[in-house]
């Protein structure tokens, strides 16, 4: 464990490539405890990439990651059981029912039966879910088993929450509940929150912003120094800017 | 690793395999009835034609039926092997096999467990598949299927272990058929599962020695020895080198670094 463990995240001049393609450039970025980062950038941006390497899907060839101080490569059993993740796409179990899939993540972080039911119950009450534990994940709507990843990537209570684009598909209502949620989770339980995002209307405005643009970072910090960076108090545009090269 | 989260883990690992199974009704009943179908067509079609001498583990002349029964266990985990393989292929599409990789176990561990969780199922189809075959006069001494028992576990697990090898080479579910044709066809075809050896040289030189050197070969051997309450030793090691060495490929497929995958999707799914 190094002296970065009071970040939940740090990313030191990571670079990637698929074959001859640069996905990432020396990216460097922190989030600290209870704040929410939002990870900006087009599609194609790296993102996913930058997903991919911080939960040791992938492999860093160049640069480090540590999650509250353990190196994912080195360390990566002790920097995985801090960190939940919802992925863009859905990885419940559709056959299976919502107790079901829940369980089967609790043994995956060696919870206990016990422990597991209390943390279940737990989570799906917050969030709003546990009267419909028993039904089938394939009889959920979008925004609900998007509620149920969530509860389960924090069955385990992480000090980091990745979010891979959470809300894409979803109607409003689910994703105003979603991004609401998620920020009070912050607020209240101090949890660090890593957000990746196209939708500029997810961003809160005591968000830390990251743009990521072609695989390089353009612009980090709160919402107000990215802002003025840009000359402009308008997100939207300040965003278009960094990865549009329009002039000042 | 912690053993209490390891085994916390596996179990849970197992059971999803279960639940999964057991609300696939049509994936029992087609793991059930392809070798029935065999049982009960093929071999009874061919039981005057295919007479088969007194050859170890058997004491006396046997029906073709009988020879058989040991190859059609062998089907079912083949076949199981590569159902495991098709859902790998299918979790890493849909997503799921990432919130296996992302727990925080060793990824040798969470493969080995996957796989133990397939072969499990795997010993299930078997003996119900022994306990209809066992109506069919088909009945193995008592301690046979006790004796059963380990040699399907080795055989579930090279299988299974050749069939996660497989998934970590195939980039999409529609490649899948690819394996039907090419591996899991010739694998059967060219094995002592439907015939013994001696047969196969009475036809073919080449057949004979494709047949000798195929793991599936061995772990039938395997199989039906130890249904006669019979170790063989030969099939036990090779059908064990086999296993050492599909999952070794295995996990270095899914090795998030030096693996296939990333050569293969060329980044991340």
């Amino acid at each position: 464990m190094s002296s970065s463990a009071a970040q939940s995240l740090l990313v030191e001049k990571l670079s990637y490539a698929y074959d001859n393609k640069v996905a990432l450039s020396n990216v460097n970025l922190a989030v600290e405890a209870g704040e929410c980062a939002v990870l900006l950038g087009p599609n194609g941006a790296g993102k996913s990439t930058l997903f991919s390497l911080i939960t040791h899907l992938y492999n860093s060839r160049e640069g480090e990651i540590f999650i509250k101080g353990y190196d994912v490569k080195r360390q990566s059993c002790q920097a995985l059981a801090h960190l939940g993740v919802v992925f863009q796409q859905t990885t419940l179990d559709m056959d299976l029912s919502v107790l079901q899939n829940l369980y089967y993540h609790a043994s995956l972080q060696g919870m206990r039966r016990k422990q597991a039911t209390r943390r279940i119950e737990e989570e799906l009450d917050r969030q709003g879910m546990l009267a419909r534990k028993n039904e089938k994940v394939r009889q959920l709507n979008g925004g609900h088993r998007r509620r149920v990843e969530i509860a389960r990537a924090l069955l385990h209570q992480p000090s980091l929450l990745l979010l891979d684009e959470p809300t894409v598909g979803l109607d409003v209502p689910s994703r105003k509940g979603i991004v609401e949620h998620v920020h009070a989770l912050c607020e209240k339980d101090k949890l660090s929150v890593l957000w990746a995002t196209h939708l500029i209307d997810e961003i809160y405005p005591s968000d830390q912003l990251i743009v990521l643009h072609e695989g390089e970072v353009k612009a980090q910090g709160s919402v107000y120094e990215v802002c003025g960076g840009e000359s402009t108090d308008d997100i939207s545009q300040a965003f278009k800017h960094l990865t549009q090269g329009v002039l000042r | 690793m912690k053993l209490g989260h390891a085994a916390i883990a596996l179990k849970g690992i197992i059971k999803r395999e279960l639940w999964r199974f057991l609300l696939q009704r049509e994936r029992f009943v087609a793991a059930l009835v392809r070798p029935l179908v065999w049982l009960f067509v093929f071999a009874a079609g061919f039981r005057s034609t295919l007479g088969i001498a007194i050859i170890p583990p058997y004491e006396t002349y046997i029906l073709y039926e009988v020879y058989i029964a040991a190859g059609l266990i062998g089907m079912i985990q083949l076949f199981n092997g590569m159902q495991s393989s098709l859902s790998m292929v299918y979790d890493r599409e849909m997503g799921s096999m990432k919130t296996l990789l992302v727990s925080p176990l060793p990824r040798w561990f969470l493969l080995t467990g996957k796989l133990m969780a397939g072969t499990f199922v795997s010993i299930l189809q078997a003996y119900v598949f022994l306990l209809v075959a066992w109506f069919y006069d088909i009945q193995a001494p008592w301690l046979g299927y006790l004796s059963l028992f380990p040699a399907l576990v080795l055989a579930g697990l090279m299988l299974g272990a050749l069939g996660m090898l497989l998934s970590s080479f195939i980039k999409q579910l529609e490649n899948f058929s690819g394996v039907m044709n090419f591996v899991i066809f010739p694998m059967f075809f060219m094995s002592t599962a439907l015939y013994p050896l001696w047969k196969i040289k009475e036809s073919s030189e080449l057949l004979h020695t494709l047949a000798s050197y195929n793991p599936f070969s061995q772990a039938v051997e395997l199989l039906r020895f130890a249904m006669y309450g019979q170790f063989n030793g030969y099939a036990f090691l090779y059908t064990l080198a086999a296993f050492v060495i599909f999952m070794t490929v295995a996990v270095w497929g899914y090795n998030p670094s030096k693996g296939m995958m990333v050569k293969k999707t060329g980044g991340p799914s």
